[in-house]
Order: structure tokens, then C-alpha cells, then sequence
């Protein structure tokens, strides 16, 4: 249950942009998940990768889906053009990033001996990637980090909402304002003021140095984290990397109008790319997070227990699970456990 | 293990003190909280290992701030070993620990940490270094509120600061042995700020052939060190990033009790501490950890060149910690500050 809209029409359109590195492995491996499924939804295909501009087309699409699954787009260290994966999020107002982490039946983690399950619910538009930057005098740059109250509201009310509709018993805001006193100091402050509208919802807050610290030492104390953007995009990495790694966290990216669906830990892994080899988990957690914001629940179901019956069996895992199929394999194995119980 | 190798500049300046006169002098700051307690145990320790250290104890208040005393006493001494100081109550105010380092422009923050041997944790393969950037970035202090309900910070990155941070950490891998250096940086999406960093981190290494040297972005080094920490050695990071990042590898480690550092100043100067705060809920109970600190004091001797007297403590302590017989209650043992301070003593022999 997330927040928005839902339609009833009958065989929904969903834009997909398989993006770059492992992108176009991980999105087919959902498309052929889908359709042993029967999952009732038609693709509109959108290839930029290479660095390829968004297109006018591409954001009409979104708009009329209103729900697009995603790979990563590559995006330039020291050079070269701003995110666009930020563009993306950004043209449709997408400012609300959630991401669960909870541990499978089958993986094995160093952590794996308490119950981790927290939701990272991420500030999407502002704060450290305003990408307002200029250099003042030769070897001297500045960076602006903007906190605004109005999107702290925005994203601290989602928080609280998300934890009332989904069962969820606390709400941890991540900050630094012993630092940056004016802008995390507004977020913190925001986030007080929207916890009074939730009596029922524990909220507390935690510095974000101590709280990576604590994650890796007690991570069971987390429930929702509501946190600025760049904490956000930390401590998801974190999160993941407790439950097994970067391939095993979905995503989700929440707005008014639309909703884009990816991976948790958002990496291209140029490294691994066109191997067979990646862990596609996590975009298939977020394309069954996608079925459900469709109100197709029940494909939602069939999609997230044939992934983690398959997992906790064990036998078709990739090597980063602690196997050696490949991602081809244990997609074959998904699809498999799908049509034995569709008979 | 808590390699501090003195560099060439610094062991000179030490060398200098040492001939001079019988015993090193150094400034002592007990500070708050549980600090004189650990304080104590630390100078009880030093002198059972006869470790030939003079202690300058000055005071801080808090209500006063950094005092002329204290300003004197480094800049005589040039090296201090510091507990834990509260921070004013009230917004607006400087910390104490932010008002030192600027007073001596302690650039570099230094903070090892090792799985130590024989003490349970998640982790039993991490061994890295973290150096921070301690004068710019996040930590400007520049902010405002242009319109209401808009708030803006500035982050500053320079070439000069960057360089001067990005060249101790190639020193510090030569002196220490390490045979990589990471750079972490949020420069795919601060591409002029990280950028400039990470521009000035790879020309830096080029003047350190036999060092490795390797970049990271900063989401994804958090994620490699819960994962696979042992693929990770030195790391040189902007402020903010060194901040978390520290904290992140203490956590792996089981947490600030063991964790010290080095604050690294122009011409010598260096202030050592223990990363925890003054655990006011312990305070005067005689429970406190004093190993973090007694860490730190290992890591000052050995920027002093006294490395025998530090790896004697260092192995003391490291064996007590590991047989487990008189650790203190934060680490899952049930002794307190005096007996363990006793236990490592013992150990000395
Ligand atoms: N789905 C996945 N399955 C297995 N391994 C993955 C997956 N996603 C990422 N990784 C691994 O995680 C590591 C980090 O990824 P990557 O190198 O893309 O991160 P990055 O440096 O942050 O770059 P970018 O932000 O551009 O993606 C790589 O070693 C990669 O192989
Ligand atoms: N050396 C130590 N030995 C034992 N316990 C410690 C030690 N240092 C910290 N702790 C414990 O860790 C917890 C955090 O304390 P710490 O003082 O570091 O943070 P704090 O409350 O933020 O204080 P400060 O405001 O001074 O930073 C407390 O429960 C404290 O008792
Ligand atoms: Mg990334
Ligand atoms: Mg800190």
C-alpha cells in the first residue's frame, strides 16, 4: 500500500527504461517474469542509455503510465551532465524515495542473527544535489545545499503516512543539525512538527554518523528512517549491503503524478555488466512494489513469493547470494516456481 | 596494529624535545564526563610501562571555552592527548573539540580502525585508516535563511586544503606500510566540489608510485565496508564524509570504545583523542572504558618515535582485550576502569 492512485483500467501501459551497465539484464528479467505471470500490463520501451537525453516523449509517457520500471543511468564523475537520474526524478516531481531492506530466508549475512527490516523513506529533489555549484576563485569551490520546509513537510508527512498504512510502530529522522544547524536543523524541526500529527507513530532522530554506526551494530533498532537526500542515499547503501548486497534492496519513487520503480542501491555495476551475472532481486521486489500500487495485488503476490521461495531453496542463487547461477538461471527458476503453481 | 609511524618532519621535532631534556612533555586535557577517570587510568599505564612522558595537565570549562592556558600549552608542547568535551548547551556555540582544531589548523583526522584479536565481533577482518579533511567542506559553518522556510549551507572544497589532506595520506601509507589509498567522493553528482577533490587526490598520487591508489564513490564505500571490509585499507575523504565514514568502520569494530585518532596540524602539532563523548550516564562510576584513549596515547608515542614503549603497551593491551578476563562492561566483560587498567599493567611485565 503506498500512497496515490490507483486505476482500474484493464491492461495498463508501464514505461520502462532499461538504462545503462546491468539495466538491460535486470529489466528483462523482470519482462520475462511478468509474462509467465500473465501479468496484465503492456511495455513502453524508452532506451537511453549512452548517455542519451530524456526525451519529451519519454516524460509524456511516464505521465500518462504514471508508473515506469527503471534501470540506472550511468552518470559522469568530475564531468559531463548532471544525473539523470535526478532529471527523471526531478521533471516529475518524484520526491518521495523508498527503499526496504529486509533480510531473505536463504541469504546468509553477517547480521543475520537479528530481524532487520527498515524502510528508508529519502528526500528525492533538494538538499546536497541542488547541483548549484561554482567555483569562487581558482581552486576554490562551492557547493549550495538548499532544506526547504515546505519539501521537509512533504516528505516528513510521508514518512508518517507510510508507516501508519503499512503497520509500521516508529519513525527515525536522520540529520546532522549539530552542524548544519539552519538547514538540517529545519528538517529536524519539520520532522518534530509533523510527529505531533501521529501520536500512534514513535518518532525519535539520530545524528547520521552515529547512525551508521548504530546500523551496522544494531540494526534491529530501525523501523522508518525519514532522511535528506544525500544521508538517504547512505544509508540505503548500508541497509542494503545488511541484507546481502546491492542486488537483493528494491526501490520505489513516489510523486503526485507518477511513480518510477528501480533498484534500492542504484548502481550501474559497469563491472559486471553483460555477464549474466547479476542479481536481478531487488528491481523484481520493486516491479511487484509496482503491481501493487497498480492494485494487481495479486500478480504482486505470485511475482514476490516465487522470488523468495526460490531464494530460500537455495539451489539457483548468483555468486553475490552465494551461488553460481546465472542471472538467465535464476530468472529460469522464478518463472519455473510461477507456472508449477499457475497449474 | 595502531601503526602511527611517525613522519620524518614530525619524528624531528620529537627528537628535538627528547634530547632536550629527559622526558617528552606533553599537554594533557582530561576533559568531562568520564574523561579524568580515563585520563588516570592512561597516566597510570604510561608510567608502569615507563614511558618516558611528562604530563602538562591543564583544564577545560566549558562555560569559558579554549583558554589562553590551554592555547599555550600546545603551542609549547606541540603535541596533547585529549578527553572527551561536552559541547555548551545552546544553539550558536562552537564546540570546544571545533574551537582546537581550528586554534591549531589540525587538518587531518586520523582514525584507525582494527578488529582486535580475540574480541567477538560481526567482523574480524577490518583494519583500515580514515583520513579526514578537518577544516572545510560541510563543516564551513557558512548558512542561511534567505527567504523564510529556505535554508542554504555552503560547502566549501579547496585545492589547497585538499592537497594538504590527500599528501598526508600518501605520507601516512608510506610510514605506516599500507599499500593503497582510496579516495571517496560524491563527485558524479558534486562534480566541481567533490570534483575538485578527487581531481587533486589523483594528481597527489601521482608523486606516490609504490602506493596504490583507487576511487570510490562515497554510497558505494559504505556499502563495500558492511560487505567486504578487508578490501578496504587508507581511505582520504572530504569532512562530512570522514565524519560518517569513521563512525561506520568503529561501528564494524564494536563501537567507540575502541576506536582512537589523531588530529594532525601544520608544523607538527597534534592533538590525539578518544572519538567516544563523556558518557554522562557513567560519569564518576569507575565503569568507563579507557581504551580508546589509552589507543590514542599509543598512537601519540609513536608519533614521538617512542615506538618500543608503544608497541609494549599496545600488546598489553590487545592481550588483555582478547583473553577477556577483565574487560569492562561496554565490551560484554564485568570489570571496571580500575581493574582492567590493572589487568593491561600486569601484562607489562
Ligand atoms: N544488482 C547487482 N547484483 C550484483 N552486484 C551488484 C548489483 N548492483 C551493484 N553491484 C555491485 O556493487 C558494486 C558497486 O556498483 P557500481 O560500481 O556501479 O557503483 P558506483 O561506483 O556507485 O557507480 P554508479 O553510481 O555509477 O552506479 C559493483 O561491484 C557492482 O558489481
Ligand atoms: N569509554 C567508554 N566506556 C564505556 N562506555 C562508554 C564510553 N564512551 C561512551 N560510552 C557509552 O556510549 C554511549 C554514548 O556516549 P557518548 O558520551 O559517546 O555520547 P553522547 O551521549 O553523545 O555524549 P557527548 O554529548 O559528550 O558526545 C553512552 O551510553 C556511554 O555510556
Ligand atoms: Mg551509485
Ligand atoms: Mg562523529
Amino acid at each position: 500500500t503506498y500512497l496515490g492512485y490507483t486505476s482500474g483500467v484493464e491492461k495498463r501501459k508501464v514505461t520502462c527504461i532499461p538504462g545503462d551497465g546491468i539495466g538491460p539484464e535486470i529489466t528483462s528479467s523482470v519482462m520475462g517474469v511478468f509474462q509467465a505471470a500473465k501479468v496484465p500490463i503492456e511495455w513502453e520501451i524508452f532506451d537511453i542509455s549512452g548517455g542519451k537525453s530524456i526525451s519529451q516523449e519519454l516524460i509524456a509517457s511516464i505521465s500518462r503510465n504514471k508508473v515506469a520500471l527503471k534501470g540506472p543511468l550511468y552518470t559522469e564523475v568530475l564531468k559531463g551532465d548532471q544525473s539523470r537520474n535526478m532529471e527523471i526524478r526531478k521533471a516529475l516531481d518524484l520526491y518521495a524515495h523508498v527503499i526496504p531492506c529486509k533480510q531473505f530466508k536463504g541469504i546468509t549475512t553477517r547480521h543475520q542473527n537479528v530481524p532487520v527490516d527498515l524502510v528508508v523513506i529519502r528526500e528525492n529533489t533538494q538538499g546536497e544535489y541542488s547541483g548549484l555549484e561554482q567555483t569562487l576563485v581558482p581552486g576554490v569551490v562551492q557547493s549550495l545545499k538548499i532544506i526547504t520546509k515546505e519539501a521537509s513537510t512533504r516528505i516528513a508527512r510521508y514518512a508518517f503516512e507510510y508507516a501508519k498504512n503499512n503497520g509500521r510502530k516508529k519513525v527515525t529522522a536522520i540529520h546532522k543539525a549539530n552542524i548544519q544547524k539552519m538547514t538540517d536543523g529545519l528538517f529536524l524541526e519539520t520532522c518534530k512538527q509533523v510527529a505531533l500529527e501521529y501520536p500512534e507513530i514513535a518518532f525519535d532522530h539520530m545524528i547520521i554518523d552515529n547512525c551508521c554506526m548504530q546500523l551496522v551494530m544494531k540494526p534491529e533498532q530501525f523501523d522508518v528512517m525519514v532522511t535528506p537526500n544525500l544521508y538517504g542515499n547512505l544509508v540505503t547503501n548500508v541497509g542494503a549491503a545488511l541484507i546481502g548486497g546491492p542486488g537483493l534492496a528494491p526501490g520505489a519513487n513516489i510523486g503526485e503524478r507518477a511513480a518510477i520503480f528501480e533498484m534500492g542501491a542504484h548502481h550501474v555495476a559497469a563491472d559486471i555488466a553483460g555477464m549474466d551475472k547479476v542479481n536481478p532481486t531487488g528491481l523484481l521486489l520493486a516491479s511487484s512494489m509496482m503491481l501493487k500500487h497498480l492494485n494487481l495485488d495479486e500478480y504482486a503476490d505470485k511475482v514476490e513469493k516465487a522470488v523468495k521461495t526460490v531464494i530460500s531453496s537455495g539451489k539457483y542463487l548468483t555468486s553475490d547470494m552465494g551461488g553460481n547461477a546465472s542471472t538467465k538461471e535464476f530468472t529460469r527458476a522464478i518463472i519455473e516456481e510461477i507456472e508449477k503453481n499457475q497449474q | 596494529m595502531f601503526s602511527f609511524n611517525s613522519l620524518n618532519r614530525f619524528a624531528k621535532v620529537a627528537n628535538r624535545y627528547y634530547s632536550s631534556q629527559n622526558n617528552i612533555t606533553v599537554t594533557l586535557i582530561p576533559g568531562d564526563g568520564i574523561g579524568p577517570e580515563i585520563a588516570d587510568s592512561v597516566k597510570k599505564i604510561f608510567s608502569a610501562a615507563k614511558a618516558p612522558i611528562s604530563w602538562e595537565t591543564v583544564n577545560v570549562d566549558a562555560k569559558t571555552g579554549v583558554s589562553t592556558e590551554i592555547i599555550d600549552s600546545i603551542r609549547k608542547n606541540k603535541v596533547g592527548l585529549k578527553g572527551p568535551l561536552g559541547t555548551p548547551i545552546g544553539t550558536g556555540h562552537q564546540s570546544l573539540n571545533l574551537a582546537l582544531r581550528k586554534a591549531f589548523n589540525l587538518y587531518a583526522n586520523v582514525r584507525p580502525c582494527l578488529s582486535i584479536p580475540g574480541f567477538k565481533t560481526r567482523y574480524d577482518d577490518v583494519n583500515t585508516v580514515v583520513i579526514r579533511e578537518n577544516t572545510e567542506g560541510e563543516y564551513s559553518g557558512i548558512e542561511n535563511m534567505p527567504v523564510k522556510g529556505v535554508a542554504q549551507s555552503i560547502k566549501i572544497i579547496t585545492k589547497e586544503a585538499s592537497a594538504r589532506v590527500a599528501n598526508y595520506a600518501f605520507q601516512y601509507a608510506m610510514a605506516n606500510g599500507r599499500k593503497k589509498v582510496t579516495c571517496v567522493h560524491k563527485a558524479n553528482i558534486m562534480k566541481q566540489s567533490d570534483g575538485l577533490f578527487v581531481t587533486t587526490c589523483r594528481e597527489v598520487s601521482t608523486r606516490y608510485p609504490s602506493i596504490k591508489y583507487e576511487e570510490m564513490v562515497v554510497d558505494n564505500n559504505c556499502m563495500q565496508l558492511v560487505l567486504n571490509p578487508g578490501k578496504l585499507d587508507v581511505m582520504v575523504l572530504p569532512n562530512l564524509y570522514g565524519d560518517i565514514v569513521s563512525d561506520l568502520c568503529a561501528g564494524l569494530i564494536g563501537g567507540l570504545g575502541l576506536t582512537p585518532s589523531g588530529n594532525i596540524g601544520e608544523n607538527g602539532t597534534a592533538i590525539f583523542e578518544a572519538v567516544h563523548g563523556t558518557a554522562p550516564d557513567i560519569a564518576g562510576q569507575g565503569k568507563a572504558n579507557p581504551t580508546a584513549l589509552l589507543l590514542s596515547g599509543i598512537m601519540m608515542l609513536r608519533h614521538l618515535g617512542l615506538n618500543s614503549h608503544a608497541d609494549k603497551i599496545e600488546k598489553a593491551v590487545l592481550t588483555t582485550i582478547s583473553e577477556g578476563k577483565s574487560i569492562t562492561k561496554d565490551l560484554g566483560g564485568n570489570s571496571g576502569t580500575a581493574e582492567y587498567t590493572d589487568a593491561v599493567i600486569a601484562k607489562l611485565q
